[in-house]
């Protein structure tokens, strides 16, 4: 049996799950108790699970990811939520210090995830549109997933709680209530560290996660009609990568764009592109491109923020350039 | 500075006091040993030395039960052998062997040893206050009836994160101990250019938890406001800070000789020297005799050699497994 998900019912039917499923899974973070978060992904949470299983915090990002480690190191299994994703770098310290480190240097693991709505698109501005993955990415030890769908997102996020490390779950705020998809009723989880095909093509690859796998599967519908057949690689999971999965799709197509909503520079479209080049150069038909976000702070009015941001017609404009290389 | 000693509610045998002078005087001469090694070469990183701690690291840790959580500091040895680790194993950590308990990922007291419920601090200070207050809410949640205590230094104690996870200790009533080791140094920094405070347990105020301010030379006052401190967040009461005054009688580290502490200030914290004072106590009650004293000495002495013996002849970990370990299976 399946039903018909939004992304963000998705995501509080999968914490809900796991909570029943497991004692040691506890919710953290700031107004996710009666009030039932920013985004109300955990509303009604508190009547269910009682307010020691859904903790109202102090505002302190720091104190909240700490604790989360600190349960986590002796057995809890924490999902600390950050109000917004650019609010984790008031804790960055510990998770790149404590929680990304600590089974390196001493095989003791840290079980927890910490749920990061990213993304813009909702005119919210430097403070509230970011998507931090590249700061995460460089750093050995964490996890980091972002899904794009109503089923990956429920998979994703169970898989998460169920690993033994600590997880980046990267939620996108703009797919909460604008994505709905089919989700089965039984329990699943969505591996980490899979990718998966979302379109199959054989004429040009985009690697893409989150919302660039909605503009790219919309900017391939309009190149099909051209006769140009893309095929579209939605990473989920950005580290581990899947590299397995983009090298079979570049090898097959010969032509790379990379998508996504990060900012360009330094964002992980550049690995990707240096990874490929290493791996499957004398493959290559064309250079491979990249569409993303403009170097800039995320602005607010939505003339800039539209101009800041990719989009499916974006993505068209270079899948033309491949195409015709 | 007035010093506010616990209830002496708490009556100590002559047991629990030659324990405490064993652990003590482990402390120094392990200490001792680890400097030496660090001017033979031996020592691949960082020496730092707790000369001049050892009642506060012992003290503490002695007021803690089995299944209590210690989250100790760089300058507190002791508390990891109170704690019940082994004088090999701290070896092996410094020396960055394969056996090791981070099989030579990470040196000094940077390790963790869940069999005893000890979690090794990181070097960013104030970092683990909010993991030890992890631990402290796990216990609550699991009613484990078990305390989390950790320490910062006066240094560290200007961190962010310490005040974030004081608030959170505070309000969610978290069994937490955090003793704040006010050595009169961070680093070359004296306390003069850190707080304007008298006391730094008058940060407790803040947080609405008690704060107590004890004689960081004294192993019997430690205990004894440590216990209590124990005990109120066993029943639920909630954290306490506790400043416990003392002297970094070393540098910093190993490579560091403290040219910058006035030499009589270094002079008069001499005359406490912990250890020293604990002895005489001792042989004043007649706890110890001088025969007795040198029975302990003895003991230790051959801990420590056969330890190092065994610590040395151990090899370092193989390059191949240098990628082993970034994740948990």
């Amino acid at each position: 049996m399946n039903k018909t998900l939004t992304y963000i019912e998705a995501i509080s039917e999968g914490l809900r799950e796991e909570m029943r499923r497991d004692n040691s899974v506890f919710l953290l973070g700031e107004d996710i108790g009666a009030y039932g978060g920013a985004f109300k992904v955990t509303k009604g949470f508190v009547e269910e699970f009682g307010e020691e299983r859904v903790l109202d915090t102090v505002l302190g990002e720091a104190a909240i990811l700490g604790a989360a480690s600190g349960a986590a190191l002796v057995g809890m299994r924490p999902v600390a939520e950050m109000q917004f994703s650019d609010f984790v770098s008031n804790g960055f310290n510990q998770l790149v210090n404590i929680s990304a480190k600590y089974h390196y240097r001493n095989f003791t693991p840290i079980p927890m995830v910490v749920r990061l709505p990213s993304g813009g698109g909702i005119h919210g501005g430097p403070f509230h549109s970011i998507n931090p993955e590249a700061w995460f990415f460089h750093v050995p030890g964490l996890k980091l997933v972002a899904p794009s769908t109503p089923y990956d997102a429920k998979g994703l996020l169970k898989a998460a709680i169920r690993d033994n490390n600590p997880v980046l779950y990267f939620e996108h705020k703009y797919l909460y209530r604008h994505i709905k998809g089919e989700v089965p009723d039984d329990d699943y989880i969505v591996p980490i560290g899979k990718a998966d095909i979302k379109r199959e093509g054989a004429d040009i690859t985009v690697i893409t996660y989150h919302n660039g796998v909605h503009w790219s599967l919309s900017a391939a519908e309009t190149m099909a009609k051209e006769g140009i057949e893309v095929e579209v690689v939605d990473l989920r999971s950005l580290m581990p990568l899947d590299k397995e999965a983009i090298l079979r799709s570049v090898k097959k197509t010969g032509k790379v764009l990379i998508v996504h909503e990060d900012t360009l520079t330094g964002g992980i479209g550049g690995e990707i592109s240096a990874m490929i080049t290493e791996h499957a150069f004398e493959f290559l038909d064309a250079p491979i491109r990249r569409v993303a976000s403009l170097d800039t702070p995320v602005p607010y009015a939505p003339t800039l923020e539209e101009a800041f941001l990719p989009s499916a017609k974006k993505v068209v404009v270079e899948l033309q350039k491949l195409a015709a290389y | 500075m007035t010093q506010q000693h616990g209830k002496k509610n708490i009556q100590l045998t002559s047991e629990h006091k030659h324990q405490l002078y064993f652990f003590m005087r482990l402390m120094r001469e392990f200490e001792d040993t680890i400097l030496r090694l660090y001017h033979q070469g031996k020592i691949v990183g960082g020496a730092y030395s707790g000369n001049g701690n050892e009642a506060t690291a012992v003290g503490s840790a002695f007021a803690l039960e089995k299944h209590d959580y210690l989250f100790p500091m760089h300058r507190d040895i002791g508390a990891h052998f109170v704690k019940g680790q082994t004088v090999l194993n701290m070896f092996l950590q410094h020396l960055g062997r394969a056996n090791s308990l981070t099989r030579g990922r990470d040196g000094t007291g940077h390790y963790s040893d869940p069999s005893l419920k000890i979690y090794g601090n990181i070097s960013n200070l104030g970092a683990m206050v909010p993991v030890a207050c992890g631990a402290a809410l796990a216990s609550k949640m699991r009613k484990e009836n078990a305390v989390a205590m950790t320490y910062i230094g006066d240094g560290g104690s200007s961190v962010g994160e310490v005040h974030e996870a004081l608030m959170m200790a505070s309000v969610m009533k978290l069994p937490l101990v955090l003793i704040i080791e006010n050595n009169q140094y961070a680093y070359s920094t004296p306390i003069a250019k850190q707080f304007i405070v008298k006391k730094l347990s008058d940060r407790a105020i803040g947080y609405g938890i008690p704060g107590l301010t004890v004689d960081g030379t004294d192993v019997l006052a430690v205990y004894d406001v440590c216990k209590d401190a124990v005990e109120r967040g066993r029943k639920g009461e909630g954290p306490t800070i506790i400043e416990s005054v003392t002297m970094r009688m070393h540098g910093h580290a190993a490579h560091d000789n403290a040219w910058y502490v006035p030499k009589q200030l270094h002079e008069e914290w001499k005359k406490k020297d912990p250890v020293e004072q604990f002895e005489k106590k001792l042989l004043k009650e007649k706890v110890v005799t001088e025969k007795s004293l040198k029975e302990i000495q003895v003991k230790i002495q051959l801990e420590i050699e056969t330890a190092l013996k065994e610590a040395e002849a151990s090899s370092y970990p193989s390059s191949e497994e240098v990628t082993q370990g970034v994740y948990a299976d």
